[in-house]
């Protein structure tokens, strides 16, 4: 197999007009998808018989939560390949990853207290998922904080992959630690949410979700992409590539 | 035996450096002792339900306390270059980051563990919940340490760690507090503590074979830059 396309990506000046061709398209599919999701979910998909309209806000609150999972593995591999390979590209990759999975996360938390208020009585309780969702939240920031803590980029994002390295063997500790922590409790009657939460989903409602879910990751693509490209044009502002493309847009 | 050598050499550096300066090697112990006795003058006297809190109150004093050292831990030695010394010598760095940080326990954990008893009982804890308790916190603060060891590896070089560290390393920490506290929990309760102790045991195992390494790779990148 020939591999020499991909090194010619981890160039900056490559990926960089690459994300310019990409970043748009996967931005208008997003928010298409998104779009069409969010008519469906709203107008299409039958009320549930349980919890009638409120349920509707799976549509942004399982999207949400399942990509701010999959972020952080992305962040904790584009950390290997940063420390691994020492490759530029996947260091910003790394620190472009964090404040969006930041925003995912605090998006799936906020989304879940609202449908908590009116399904649970209370926006917060100590479940083992919110709790869990929590602490993933609390790693994004504590990544946040450590790149903005340094004063040389190179080694602020060395810093955050091995961060992330670290989070990764940990989210699952942490995330099953937590279940056993509430497991220990008697279930309480307002929590038994299994029954709610995995219901054998019709599929007028499922196929909103799932093209939801695809939006949102197309909508993760475009942001990470575009992240990506502000950082480059600010770390290599002195490169060549960098002026030649500034004089290109005017 | 040149490695023991090197190694218990390391140990004894770290100690014999902490023992010519003991007040500040009693800071951690005091913060300690001091959370937890403020802790009952904030609820009402005599308040009953007490025992209830006091697992989570000596947990949350142990990581407090076991935290506001740390961040010194490898900070002198980058500072006066030893560092680099350190980790141009043959020793390993990830054997030498072990050594440090053990060295590091005996002189902020321990003195945490065995004090335990003594908050146990003042808090109103039954004997077999202040055991469950000490021996929770004897295999959970090496964790506690190895962990923000890393941290305090990561964040060696930087002007304003001593917030920083914290906020990277106690969300990581949520696992120990979560089955040291549940191990007391569980005795006071009447059940055998013994599954959240050997959960403890395990995280400590697996601590301490991956994390030295990943200090070691954290130091080494603050040394680059």
């Amino acid at each position: 197999m020939n591999w020499t396309w991909f090194h010619r990506l981890g160039s900056p000046p490559t990926f960089f007009r690459f994300a310019e061709k990409l970043a748009p398209w996967l931005a208008a599919l997003a928010l298409l998808l998104i779009g069409l999701a969010g008519y469906a979910g709203l107008f299409l998909a039958p009320p549930d018989y349980q919890q009638g309209d409120a349920f509707r806000i799976i549509y942004v609150h399982v999207p949400t939560a399942a990509i701010s999972l999959s972020i952080y593995v992305l962040m904790a591999v584009a950390g290997a390949v940063a420390l691994i390979w020492r490759m530029k590209l996947a260091e910003i990759a790394v620190v472009s990853a964090a404040p969006i999975g930041a925003s995912f996360t605090a998006v799936a938390l906020i989304t879940g207290m609202l449908w908590g208020k009116p399904m649970w009585g209370a926006y917060w309780v100590w479940d083992a998922r919110l709790t869990s969702e929590l602490v993933l939240f609390f790693l994004y920031i504590g990544v946040i904080a450590l790149n903005s803590a340094f004063n040389d980029p190179r080694a602020a994002a060395r810093a955050c992959a091995w961060l992330a390295l670290v989070g990764v063997v940990n989210v699952p500790i942490v995330k099953y630690s937590v279940e056993w922590w509430n497991s220990l409790h008697q279930g309480s009657t307002l929590l038994s949410v299994q029954a709610i939460q995995k219901p054998k989903m019709s599929f007028d409602m499922l196929w909103p979700l799932l093209m939801s879910l695809a939006g949102f990751y197309l909508l993760f693509g475009a942001a990470l992409l575009r992240r990506m490209q502000n950082l480059l044009l600010e770390r290599e502002r002195r490169a060549r590539w960098v002026q030649d493309w500034l004089g290109e847009q005017n | 035996m040149s490695l023991v050598r090197a190694l218990g050499s390391t140990v004894g550096r770290e100690l014999r450096l902490a023992a010519r300066a003991p007040a500040e090697a009693a800071q951690p112990l005091l913060f300690y002792l001091l959370v937890v006795a403020l802790f009952p003058l904030g609820v009402a006297p005599n308040e009953p339900s007490l025992p209830v809190y006091a697992p989570a109150l000596v947990w949350i004093a142990a990581l407090l306390a076991s935290l506001m050292t740390l961040e010194r831990v490898f900070r002198n030695d980058y500072e006066d270059g030893t560092l680099e010394q350190l980790a141009l010598a043959p020793l390993p760095l990830p054997l030498t980051v072990a050594a440090k940080l053990a060295a590091h326990w005996l002189l902020g954990g321990l003195p945490l563990v065995l004090a335990a008893p003594l908050l146990a009982s003042g808090l109103g804890l039954d004997a077999a919940t202040g055991r469950a308790l000490t021996l929770a916190l004897l295999l959970g603060t090496p964790t506690l340490v190895l962990l923000g060891g890393f941290a305090a590896a990561l964040t060696v070089g930087l002007p304003r760690a001593g917030v920083l560290l914290p906020i990277l390393v106690l969300p990581m920490l949520s696992p120990v507090l979560i089955f040291g506290a549940g191990a007391a929990r569980a005795a006071a309760q009447g059940l055998d503590p013994a599954a959240p102790l050997y959960f403890l045991a395990a995280l400590l195992a697996l601590s301490l074979t991956l994390v030295p390494f990943a200090a070691a790779a954290a130091l080494r990148n603050a040394l680059e830059a």
